[in-house]
């Protein structure tokens, strides 16, 4: 192989060893959405090395190419096609998450995500009857489970 | 062409690395549209003259202006940390 493959090789898997790094061990929401974008990244450079040729040109045909096409050398217009259509489809799944973290930061006025993950279950355990509206530590109240969130939300501010 | 190859994949790993540990918010955010750019140059220098705009324009461009504008909404853009 190519050095110079080896070194693009090493780019894009340690542009997608990073983003996976970020994306298992972050506990900011917003910055696991940057770490999912590097993955994406890396993930592309990866496609894209698929159909590379060292001594390849970009993949048009001239018209006086057109009498000998098979002297021609040129990279796999393939993957270059699929990548086109995922960089444009992970900016859609950036917007999406974006507006996710939006909504969650609007619900739970955090985006660490263990206290998210913890409010969350309480939601849920409080909605199947599992739990109590009221915890044990707050005084004792009429108030619901969204109220409660409500305070909760003003006390971090 | 390899020197110029190993020097953008270094810049692009270092800036990758930095998006997950830089404190600030807005550097993270263009810390990761560093990293679109040098992949950008890495595309056309791989002879994808068409990935390497669309890489360009879309994933360095309107991703960090939409991520920018998600940072005033979510109240992090912040340039004293």
């Amino acid at each position: 192989m190519p050095a110079i493959e080896v070194v693009l090789y090493s780019g894009a898997i340690g542009l997608s060893i990073i983003g996976l790094t970020g994306l298992l061990l972050l506990n900011n929401v917003f910055r696991m959405l940057l770490a999912l974008v590097i993955l994406e990244s890396g993930v592309n450079l990866l496609l894209i090395l698929s159909g590379f040729r060292l001594a390849g040109v970009a993949p048009v045909i001239l018209p006086e190419q057109l009498s000998n096409l098979s002297a021609i050398v040129m990279n796999d217009p393939v993957p270059q096609a699929l990548v086109l259509t995922a960089i444009v489809i992970g900016v859609g799944v950036q917007a999406l998450g974006l507006a996710m973290i939006l909504r969650i930061k609007a619900q739970y006025g955090t985006l660490n995500m263990l206290k998210i993950r913890e409010q969350l279950e309480f939601d849920l355990a409080v909605q199947s009857g599992v739990a109590t509206p009221v915890s044990a530590h707050s005084p004792v109240s009429l108030a619901s489970g969204r109220e409660r969130q409500l305070s909760n939300h003003k006390d971090e501010q | 062409m390899i020197w110029i190859v190993s020097i953008v994949v270094l810049v692009m790993l270092a800036s990758a690395i930095a998006v997950l540990v830089l404190p600030n918010m807005i550097a993270a955010v263009a810390a990761a549209s560093v990293v679109s750019l040098a992949l950008a140059v890495l595309f056309a220098l791989m002879k994808a003259p068409d990935v390497a705009m669309t890489e360009a324009a879309i994933g360095a461009g309107l991703s960090a202006l939409l991520l920018a504008m998600g940072l005033k909404r979510l109240g992090l853009w912040q340039l004293e940390d």
